[in-house]
C-alpha cells in the first residue's frame, strides 16, 4: 500500500485512532437549564458546545469525555435577560467566556444507566460533581441523556442583590443531551 | 326589556373592586416595566400578573351577574348618539377587560416564564415559548392597556359630567354614598 497518498493515510488515522474520538451531533444535541424565579421554572438553553468523547459502552471505565459550552450563546427567551445573564454579575462571558466539564470516571449502574463524575468549571470556579445519564442507541447514533443539579451561587453565578435565593433559587438543573455517533 | 330602578350591591362592590384594581395595575405595570432587570422587578411583575388574573375572574364575574341582572337604563334626556356611545364604551371596557389580561397570561408563556397565580396555581401555558409571539403579545398587551386607559378615562369624565353638568342620577347610582337623602 506504498502508493495511499499521505493525506489519505492521515485521514484513516484520524477516524481510527486507537480510542476514537467521537464529534457529538449538534443538531440532535442540547444543553438546557431550569431556573427557578419567583417560583416558577423557567428554562434556558445554550446553542454553541463542544464535546470530545471517547467512549466504548464495552469499556466504560475507559471513557475520556470533555464537554465545552459557549456561554455567551445563552438562549433564554428574551434579550433583556440574556444580556443580563452574560453581565459581570452573572456569567461574566467576557472574562469567562466557557464553562467546561471534563469526565474523570465513568460507572455502568446496568440497565443503560450509568454515573459520570467530573469537574465542572464555570467563571473561575471548579467543583467536583456526578451526573447520572442513560444511553440509548438510535439509528446510527448513541443518545446519551442526563441531567444534574448545581448551586449558581458555588459558582458566583448571580452576584449582588441576584444572590437572593427568594426571587431566583440557588439550584439550576441542567439538562444535557448528546447524539454521538456509534 | 325591564330595567331595574339601580344597580345591586353586588354589581356596585364588583365595579369599584374592578376600578381599583385596573387603574393600580395600569400604572403599577407601566412603572415596572422601565425598570432595569432586578430580582425587585421580577418580584413586581408576578404581582402584576397576579393582579391581572384577578382583574380577568372579577370582570368575567360581572359580565356572569349582568347577564342575570341588567343595569338600570339610562335617562331619559340622554340623546341617542349618547346612548349608542355609552353601550358601546361599555362593551368596549368588558372587551377590554379580558383582553388586557388574557394577552399578558399568552405574553408571559410566549416570553418562557409561566403565570403562577400567587405562586400557587399554575395557569396552564397555551403557547410556546416563541421570541417573535411574545414580540407581536408584547405590543398587543402595551396597546390594549393604553387603549383601556383611554376608555376608562372617558367613562370617568362622562359619569362626572353626568354627575355635574347633567344633573342627573347616573354617578349617584353607583355611588350610593352621593344620593341625596331626600330621595
Amino acid at each position: 500500500m506504498n502508493w495511499l497518498p499521505p493525506a489519505a493515510l492521515a485521514a484513516l488515522l484520524v477516524a481510527f485512532p486507537a480510542q476514537a474520538q467521537q464529534k457529538i451531533v449538534p443538531a440532535q444535541s442540547s444543553i438546557k437549564f431550569v431556573t427557578k424565579q419567583m417560583g416558577v421554572a423557567v428554562e434556558g438553553q445554550f446553542r454553541r458546545f463542544d464535546a470530545s468523547v471517547a467512549f466504548d459502552p464495552a469499556k466504560p471505565e475507559a471513557t475520556k469525555a470533555e464537554f465545552e459550552v459557549d456561554l455567551a450563546s445563552i438562549d433564554f427567551g428574551h434579550a433583556e435577560a440574556e444580556t443580563e445573564a452574560k453581565r459581570k454579575g452573572w456569567l461574566d462571558v467576557a472574562s469567562f467566556p466557557k464553562a467546561r466539564f471534563v469526565a474523570a470516571e465513568v460507572k455502568p449502574l446496568g440497565g443503560g444507566k450509568y454515573h459520570a463524575r467530573g469537574t465542572l468549571s464555570i467563571k473561575g470556579s471548579s467543583r467536583e460533581l456526578t451526573a447520572p445519564f442513560t444511553l440509548a442507541e438510535s439509528g446510527a447514533l448513541r443518545i446519551v441523556e442526563g441531567q444534574f443539579p448545581l448551586k449558581r451561587l458555588q459558582y458566583r453565578i448571580g452576584e449582588g442583590a441576584w444572590s437572593d435565593t427568594d426571587t431566583v433559587a440557588d439550584e439550576v438543573v441542567v439538562k444535557f443531551r448528546f447524539a454521538l455517533p456509534r | 326589556m325591564t330595567s331595574p330602578a339601580g344597580y345591586t350591591r353586588t354589581a356596585i362592590a364588583l365595579h369599584w373592586v374592578l376600578a381599583a384594581l385596573i387603574v393600580f395595575n395600569l400604572g403599577f405595570g407601566l412603572y415596572t416595566v422601565d425598570l432595569p432587570l432586578s430580582p425587585q422587578k421580577l418580584k413586581l411583575f408576578s404581582w402584576h400578573k397576579w393582579i391581572g388574573v384577578t382583574v380577568f375572574a372579577l370582570a368575567a364575574a360581572r359580565l356572569l351577574w349582568r347577564l342575570g341582572h341588567p343595569p338600570p337604563s339610562l335617562p331619559d334626556a340622554m340623546k341617542g348618539w349618547e346612548r349608542r356611545l355609552a353601550g358601546g364604551a361599555h362593551a368596549l371596557l368588558y372587551v377590554l377587560f379580558l383582553a388586557a389580561p388574557l394577552t399578558g397570561w399568552l405574553f408571559s408563556s410566549a416570553a418562557g416564564f409561566q403565570t403562577v397565580y400567587l405562586g400557587l396555581v399554575p395557569i396552564p401555558d397555551l403557547l410556546e415559548k416563541n421570541r417573535e409571539a411574545a414580540d407581536v403579545l408584547r405590543f398587543s398587551h402595551r396597546w390594549i392597556n393604553y387603549t383601556m386607559a383611554a376608555v376608562i378615562a372617558g367613562h370617568a369624565f362622562a359619569a362626572l359630567k353626568h354627575h355635574f353638568v347633567d344633573r342627573d342620577d347616573v354617578l349617584a347610582r353607583m355611588l350610593p354614598f352621593l344620593r341625596p337623602r331626600t330621595r
